[in-house]
């Protein structure tokens, strides 16, 4: 069906339609900007499914629709889109998510003024990122990108009377555009070396043999610049920053952007310029690729660490995501491409989840945000914690149900078989505890033990986003049977390799591992905080555990790692003195430099007016009292005798007839 | 030697001379008037001198412009003679170096 | 023509008009002045346009002339005193005749003898006077008229 290839601009124009007709929509019209909304996700829903179909056809299966956008010169610029296992997936995923986050927003956004400016945003932004997937030349996908980002500035900031929300956005749009920066860089560099910036175009392509070879050596620091772009975007150490502070935003953005979407991005694009990352790889490894495995392992460490000293209920998540996000990036590295793709997918789901079941847990205890003000909700929102539970059980990869395990099965073993060394396989196992540990955590504040302050009132949410919740659960669940090593549909449908039903897979040493693993994280959680929820049902807990028992250790997660002080130290003090020189410089040196040739402009109009006046001036006035001195002379000589006039005249006369015959 | 036209020009040029003379040096008006008789009489001469010596047949022309220029003479003599009277009257002297209203 | 005739008019009349430019005296000159006239008449006859000649004693020596000597009467107060002589006009007069002189010789073709001509009569000179020349005719008359009505009233005495 190449019908759908050629029109796969069609997939993000649906919801861009939506959210322009939505900005022209009056306030009051609210049923309508929800409407349209969710009509341009369906729509764009039903494409996508559309354009999943052919990828189904053949293994390997990558269509391409490129054309010429305009030429200048005698160079034309081509951009293109296509699908392909990878960017079909990624779609059914983005949209299906969206939906489900559109539907619950209905619900979450009823009592907000700005509704219809929220519904423009989501599918403003929607669109902007299915416009990332489909992208087949590097430029349109960093345009894409770029929107990304300002969706994702407007979604942050949405409420605009929060100082702290008008923060965190601009915090968000300068970190990832330092990543930016270097994801430019990178394409300048991809087009000098390879003349093309289409991925696949028949041969031409930059990610083809072809265009790789005319790259040569410089592909590793094309691929390190581009992986700036990722660092920025899913925010990988040292650009991490901006994504808990992200949480300012109202939930549903934070489920959609900062969760299963726009973060994701970043892992995407590695994905995608892989060829560029692994060209001339040595037993699977090369530069680039170390260097992404080890910003993804510290990443991943650094977050689950900080989660475990968090409070507040979107923040744990927020650094969830982020060492969800590193774990991605190390499944990348270390060659586990369909490995790390899927887990992205299944992420995008259980994320999607959680985000939206802390939404709802936040709805319903009144817009309390603090983990330690909460407890006991497991039977005032039933719905709300069994769909968490399953969230969190998928998160910290309960294997058998739940697609979470899997993937984390799939990437584990791809570490295992990484030659450069086995330590990012350790630290994902201890990563993998971790992650149970901090869930568990959160858990038992929030659902378990006795009710504190903000959990007194607190009730289920309506069906319109609990339906949501439900849903992804579901998908949760389901997407496991695809993702079992007994048949790995998804992992040969992303590789192209044939996927075999293989019952006796179900059971790998590897499985029992991780098992264990995470059955210590789940125990180690409640033996720990166990006891904060059995606290005194007026109080709200005082102390965690772990501070308790190692306060220093406590503090330093509880702050993040005094990351944020020390970039403010260093980086943004830097920048501040840098403005405060250029300041100087442009009031006294360029200002003075204005002035000097203002001064010089005034000089020359001293200098002409004198001239004027003294100069000319003068000169015509003693012109006109020449003329007149002249004149008196000249009367004088009128001597009023009329022999004398008759003798000048017969001298003219003779002067004439001498002139005459002279000339004749 | 038969008189040439050469020898008429050149008799009509000193009459003609003469009489800028008279007009020149003399202070007494009516000496003016007379020298400007004399010059036209001069140019009269030289007209009907060319018309003699002109290839004939031909119209009379140079006869015809002395006539006239005779009869515009006279006119302007008795003008003349009227102007020299008049200013006489008011100023008590023809002499023309004291007639220098005209002197600015 | 005959030369001796020119030669004897010729001295007639420059000698007359050289006599008319420095005489002291008005009268001498004004009566020289007619004397001049009469050889200019006296040229006129001899190059064949004898009524010309005719007209030019009428009117100059019968007119001119006579106007001249009523106005040194009328005017006799002056008359009597010699004036004093002016060289600078005597300088300008040389120099014109000199450059006359000199335009006259560097003109070509102008030693021609007389040509034969038919006598200019009268009636000739009524027929173009009538004919090609009557504008001119109407014109001089009324030029004329004027210079009569002009001459009056410039010598008539004011109204007290």
């Amino acid at each position: 069906m190449s019908w759908i290839v050629t029109n796969l601009w069609l997939i993000p124009a649906a919801p861009l339609a939506a959210s322009l007709i939505i900005l022209s929509l009056a306030n009051s019209r609210r049923s309508a900007a929800a409407g349209l909304a969710i009509i341009g996700q369906i729509a764009a829903l039903a494409l996508s499914i559309l354009a999943f179909l052919p990828t189904l056809q053949a293994p390997g299966y990558r269509s391409v629709h490129n054309f010429t956008w305009f030429t200048f010169g005698e160079q034309t610029l081509r951009i293109g889109w296509m699908i392909d296992p990878l960017a079909a997936a990624m779609l059914f995923m983005i949209t299906l998510v969206s939906l489900c986050i559109f539907i619950f927003s209905i619900g979450y956004m009823a009592g907000d003024k700005n509704f219809n400016r929220f519904f423009a945003y989501l599918s403003f932004f929607s669109a902007a990122m299915l416009g990332v997937v489909i992208a087949d030349s590097l430029l349109l996908l960093f345009i894409c990108w770029e929107l990304v980002g300002l969706a994702s500035y407007l979604l942050i900031g949405f409420w605009i009377d929060r100082p702290s929300a008008a923060a965190a956005a601009k915090k968000a749009f300068i970190t990832t555009r330092i990543g930016d920066l270097g994801f430019f860089l990178g394409i300048l560099w991809l087009y000098g070396g390879s003349g093309t910036l289409l991925f696949y175009d028949g041969g031409n392509g930059c990610l083809e043999k072809a265009g790789l070879l005319a790259l040569g050596a410089s592909a590793t620091f094309v691929a390190l610049l581009i992986f700036c772009g990722a660092v920025g975007k899913s925010g990988q150490f040292p650009l991490h920053v901006w994504l808990p502070d992200a949480m300012e935003g109202p939930t549903p953005v934070s489920a959609l952007i900062h969760a299963a979407t726009m973060v994701a991005a970043g892992v995407f694009l590695v994905a995608r310029v892989y060829p560029l990352f692994s060209f001339g790889a040595v037993d699977g490894v090369t530069p680039s690729l170390t260097v992404v495995v080890l910003i993804g392992t510290i990443t991943a460490l650094m977050a689950s660490l900080i989660a475990l000293g968090q409070f507040d209920i979107k923040r744990i998540l927020a650094y969830s995501t982020v060492s969800q996000l590193g774990l991605m990036m190390v499944s990348l590295g270390v060659g586990g491409v369909a490995a790390g793709m899927m887990h992205l997918i299944a992420h995008g789901f259980f994320k999607a989840l959680l985000f939206l079941g802390a939404g709802s847990v936040i709805h319903g205890c009144h817009h309390e945000q603090d983990i330690r003000k909460m407890g006991g909700l497991r039977r005032l929102m039933p719905i709300s914690f069994l769909t968490y539970a399953i969230g969190m059980m998928t998160l910290s990869g309960v294997p058998f149900f739940f697609s979470g395990g899997w993937t984390k099965e799939e990437i584990l073993h791809a570490t295992v078989h990484w030659h450069v060394s086995h330590i990012p396989h350790y630290l994902m196992l201890a990563g993998v505890v971790l992650t149970a540990l901090y869930m568990t955590r959160q858990m038992i504040y929030i659902f378990f033990g006795n009710r504190r302050a903000a959990s007194e009132n607190a009730h289920e949410s309506p069906p319109v986003m609990t339906l949501p919740l439900i849903a992804l659960a579901i998908c949760s669940i389901a997407l496991s049977v695809v993702l079992t090593p007994a048949w790995p549909w998804l992992h040969g449908y992303l590789t192209g390799e044939p996927a075999h039903f293989d019952i006796a897979l179900l059971v790998q040493p590897m499985l029992f591992v991780s098992l264990a693993l995470v059955a210590v994280g789940i125990g180690l959680g409640f033996v720990m905080y166990g006891k904060a929820g059995r606290e005194d049902r007026h109080r709200t807990a005082e102390t965690d555990p772990l501070e308790h028992v190692q306060p220093a250790l406590f503090h330093f997660l509880e702050n993040k790692m005094w990351l944020d002080e020390i970039y403010d130290r260093t980086v943004v003090a830097w920048s501040r003195m840098a403005a405060r020189i250029s300041d100087w410089m442009d009031r006294h040196f360029w200002d003075g430099l204005v002035r000097g040739f203002g001064g010089l402009g005034q000089l020359f109009g001293i200098f002409s007016a004198n001239f004027d006046e003294r100069g000319i001036n003068v000169g015509v006035d003693e012109t006109m009292t020449g003329t007149r001195g002249l004149g008196r002379v000249m009367s004088a000589w009128h001597s009023g005798q009329i022999q004398t006039y008759l003798g000048i005249i017969a001298v003219g006369m003779l002067a004439l007839l001498i002139l005459y015959a002279w000339l004749a | 030697m038969t008189p040439t036209l050469t020898l008429f020009l050149t008799i009509s040029a000193a009459l003609f001379s003469i009489g800028l003379l008279a007009a020149l040096s003399r202070r007494h008006a009516i000496f003016i008037l007379i020298g400007i008789e004399m010059m036209l009489a001069a140019a009269n001469l030289n007209f009907v001198a060319f018309w003699r010596f002109s290839p004939q047949p031909q119209p009379p022309i140079g006869v015809m412009v002395a006539i006239f220029s005779i009869a515009i003479a006279a006119a302007e003599a008795a003008v003349g003679l009227a102007l020299v009277i008049a200013i006489y009257r008011h100023y008590r002297t023809t002499n023309v170096d004291q007639l220098d209203q005209l002197q600015g | 023509m005959s030369t001796a005739a020119f030669i004897v008019i010729a001295i007639l009349t420059l000698a007359p008009a050289l006599a008319a430019a420095s005489l002291p005296k008005l009268i001498h000159a004004a009566l020289s002045f007619a004397l001049a006239f009469v050889g200019i008449a006296a040229f006129f006859f001899l190059l064949g346009a004898e009524f010309v000649g005719l007209v030019q004693i009428f009117v100059y020596i019968g007119a001119v002339a006579v106007l001249i000597v009523f106005t040194i009467l009328l005017t006799r107060r002056d008359a009597a005193t010699p004036d004093k002589f002016n060289w600078g006009g005597v300088v300008i007069a040389i120099a014109v005749f000199g450059g006359l002189i000199w335009a006259i010789f560097l003109t070509p073709g102008l030693s021609i003898a007389p040509p034969q001509i038919e006598a200019l009569t009268v009636k000739r000179i009524g027929e173009v006077l009538m004919t090609d020349y009557v504008w001119p005719l109407q014109c001089v008359g009324l030029v004329l008229t004027a210079a009569l009505i002009g001459a009056l009233i410039l010598v008539m005495e004011e109204k007290p």
